[in-house]
């Protein structure tokens, strides 16, 4: 079966063709679960509750959009929620300070933005930026979310997604490269 | 403008929003900025080569995933029935209650008509 009459049959009702609709995206949701999180731990609780309120939900899908797409939204919602509920369990890990540049980090990306190591290097930055700046800058810059999707999504403004974005792209470049423009220079 | 302010808007204009003439035309002639521009759009590339580089899953998480699901379903399998027992309950009680009353406005009723004939 295709994955569009899988679909079709996931929703009404038939809980076998759901089952292998989760078997086929599973590895891409858990990435973007882990990328959205920041750690495994946290990205598999959000995956597990992406898929629930996916099966609880497919009822209402339109299939206007693709399922992944679909579901990359269930899942940045659920990585969504689970932030505000970790934030308010534990202060210390979402404040917006984080280390300052790794100089190999910076040689890395460099000398070659397309290496493997580069590509683990701003993995381990997107690790390392707070949720709220990760999230927006995960959905629009890795997976190609509409400002107005990942506004949606996330329940705030467009303009405010983007001043996350903006304000992320600014602390991984600070992450990543040791140099950074000198003020008042021109 | 200066560079620091233009930096400032760097990570719009890697994306092509407008960010002003002034600090368009300042990218223009500025090598700097025009580096520091470069690295922004090295950066995005370097992000959009991750949507295909995948996280393996912990081991046993799909069955984990799936289990829950179950679970979940049959929770709320479990609670509509036993919402569907509760309504069956109410509706008898309430219709036990509405058929006393009948009876009770009958039973009045009768007593009343053979109070009066007897009256009469």
């Amino acid at each position: 079966m295709d994955e569009g009459e899988l679909v079709g049959a996931a929703r009404g009702g038939d809980r076998q063709a759901f089952d292998e609709l989760v078997r086929r995206t599973f590895v891409d949701t858990f990435t973007l679960a882990r990328r959205l999180t920041g750690n495994e731990e946290d990205a598999r609780d959000v995956v597990q509750d992406a898929y629930l309120r996916a099966w609880k939900g497919i009822g209402k899908f339109r299939g206007d959009a693709a399922f992944s797409t679909w579901l990359y939204r269930i899942t940045a919602n659920a990585a969504s929620s689970s932030v505000q509920r970790r934030r308010r369990h534990r202060a210390e890990p979402f404040a917006d300070d984080f280390e300052p540049a790794d100089a190999a980090a910076e040689q890395s990306v460099s000398q070659g933005a397309e290496s493997a190591e580069a590509l683990d290097r701003i993995s381990a930055a997107l690790d390392d930026l707070p949720a709220k700046l990760r999230t927006v800058v995960v959905l629009k810059d890795v997976y190609g979310m509409s400002h107005e999707a990942i506004a949606e999504e996330l329940g705030i403004s467009v303009s405010a997604a983007k001043v996350r974005l903006h304000r992320a792209r600014r602390k991984l470049r600070d992450l990543l490269y040791e140099e950074g423009v000198q003020a008042n220079a021109v | 403008m200066r560079c620091d302010e233009v930096t400032a808007l760097l990570p719009a204009l890697v994306d092509g929003e407008p960010v002003g003439f002034e600090a368009e035309r300042h990218v223009e002639t500025c090598l700097r900025c025009q580096a520091e521009l470069a690295r922004y759009r090295r950066l995005l590339r370097t992000l959009s080569l991750l949507r295909s580089r995948y996280v393996v899953p912990t081991p046993g998480l799909l069955a984990d995933t799936l289990a829950v699901i179950t679970e979940a379903t049959e929770y709320g399998a479990r609670r509509t029935l036993l919402s569907g027992r509760r309504l069956a309950y109410a509706g008898a009680i309430g219709g036990s209650a509405l058929a006393a009353g009948a009876t009770a406005v009958v039973l009045i009723a009768r007593s009343r008509k053979r109070a009066l004939s007897l009256a009469g």
